[in-house]
């Protein structure tokens, strides 16, 4: 049976390569949906220390209370077993297709992200990537700048003020700040001279071919817009209590409610994934090359590909740590503050950025 | 194997997997009576006035065009910038020429205050 199963697979290359690729989308799927419980958690738990008060750390299981991990799990319960109150005069198909949107834009752009090194099994190398494009920036700005449709749909089709408000601010907000991100990249491509995320990764050996040291306006304008586009704090605009209720998911409740924040948080770890992907050279470490590292951990390629995979999270969580950190710290922007900063200072910047990096690069490279 | 099959795969799972997600509450949650007051839009309490669907700013559309623009000025920046070893120098003035026109039209639109919100 066995015998068969495998023999089938020897012999069509391509039902053993939709068979991979499957178990990709699984297993990205699976750290995706790790995501959010934790970053909730950790989000509850991080303002908590810094405001010297303990955050959540009751709820556990079997009476180990694990600092209060549980407790995104059990908020995921109770979410599940809430009432479903659609609101009058909602438009039924828009609203119950926002959220859905929302999770799978998000989902598609973690899709393209090369968590680790090629994995080489059995004489077969498999790309750590559900989607190998070579055209994987483009593939993500354009995944990216969907998940607009999601937030705009759900304000719209709620058939309230505040949630209509929100949504057109989000939008106005993420479409903004879209231009300032693509532009921020473009110095990498310029550099790297590829649109393929994998082949940047490889061409960040050594520490000082990091991205965040050959552009390091880029990094800055990076980071601003990344804080925009996924509508967090100094730019949470979107969901500004004070003055909107909860911005454009106030009529979202139960399950529905928290697929938006899966989506957000999604977003989140996707951008902090690229950008250690352009500055902060993805999985390489940094000092070692990766067929170094393969005979320093006595041959076994898995291994380092582990160690990849590694560097790429511990990159990554930075990042969303700042994501959290910059949210208790700074207090949030003006509408006018935040477009104002979006298109008559971040752009001029990134196009000038463009220039002094074609014109730095080209005397390097054409003499 | 096509490189564009596995984002069809993707795109067939996320939805899935969003449509059973999304639709699980309805499902296992419980099913209360419905009243008018209780699946009314909330307004901080008081009883709805008019309709939420009303007009809003002229500003959030001619931002949404302006970034159009931007946009795929941008894209073309992308594709200069993937072949800028080939193109050398050429590429560069080339593009400094783009960037100076596509200037005009900034500075243009930064005049006339469309950039402007208060």
């Amino acid at each position: 049976m066995l015998e068969t199963v495998l023999g089938f697979f020897r012999e069509n290359d391509f039902w053993l390569e939709f068979l991979i690729t499957v178990i990709k989308i699984i297993v990205v799927f699976g750290i995706c949906a790790q995501i959010p419980p934790f970053m909730v958690w950790f989000e509850r738990r991080a303002p908590a220390f810094m405001q010297r008060r303990k955050g959540p750390n009751r709820v556990g299981l079997f009476g180990f209370r694990l600092f209060g991990l549980i407790q995104p799990l059990a908020d995921t319960i109770k979410l599940i077993f809430k009432e479903e109150v659609v609101p009058t005069g909602a438009h039924k198909f828009f609203y119950h297709i926002a959220p859905v949107f929302s999770l799978f834009t998000s989902l598609m752009v973690a899709a393209a992200i090369p968590f680790g090194p090629p994995l080489v099994i059995l004489g077969r190398t498999i790309t750590l990537s559900v989607v190998n494009l070579d055209v994987g920036f483009l593939f993500i700005f354009a995944l990216s700048s969907l998940g607009v449709y999601g937030i705009t749909l759900a304000g719209y089709s709620s058939n309230n003020k505040y949630s209509l408000m929100g949504a057109l601010r989000a939008a106005a907000q993420m479409i903004s700040y879209e231009i300032p991100l693509g532009l921020s990249l473009i110095p990498i491509v310029i550099i790297f001279g590829t649109l393929d995320l994998n082949s940047i990764v490889v061409a960040q050996a050594n520490v000082w071919d990091w991205g965040i040291f050959r552009a390091p306006i880029s990094f800055f304008l990076f980071v601003i817009a990344m804080f925009a586009e996924t509508n967090r704090a100094p730019f949470d605009l979107a969901e500004s209590e004070a003055e909107l209720v909860a911005g454009f998911h106030t009529e979202y409740n139960s399950f529905k409610f928290s697929l938006f924040y899966f989506g957000e948080y999604v977003s989140m770890f996707v951008l902090s994934c690229l950008a250690s992907i352009c500055f902060f050279g993805g999985w390489q470490t940094g000092f070692i090359s990766q067929n170094d590292l393969t005979s320093l951990l006595f041959g076994i390629q898995p291994l380092a590909v582990l160690v990849g995979v590694l560097m790429t999270f511990l990159k990554a969580s930075f990042f969303m740590w700042l994501f959290v950190w910059v949210r208790w710290t700074l207090p949030r922007f003006r509408y006018d503050q935040l477009m104002n900063l979006g298109w008559k200072f971040m752009m001029p910047i990134g196009l000038f950025n463009i220039v002094l990096t074609a014109v730095i690069a080209g005397a390097i490279a054409f003499k | 194997m096509n490189p564009y099959l596995p984002v069809l795969m993707f795109l067939v799972f996320g939805v899935t997997i969003g449509l059973i997600l999304s639709a699980i509450s309805y499902f296992v949650g419980p099913q209360g009576k419905k009243n008018s007051i209780k699946s009314e839009p909330y307004e901080c309490g008081v009883p709805m006035a008019g309709v939420a669907q009303e007009k809003f700013s002229v500003k959030f559309y001619l931002t949404a065009i302006l970034f159009i623009l931007f946009d795929i000025e941008t894209v073309f920046l992308y594709v200069w910038a993937r072949t800028f070893g080939e193109l050398g120098w050429f590429g560069v003035v080339e593009i400094f020429v783009f960037l100076v026109i596509l200037l005009a039209g900034y500075i243009y639109v930064l005049r006339r205050g469309a950039l402007e919100w208060n």
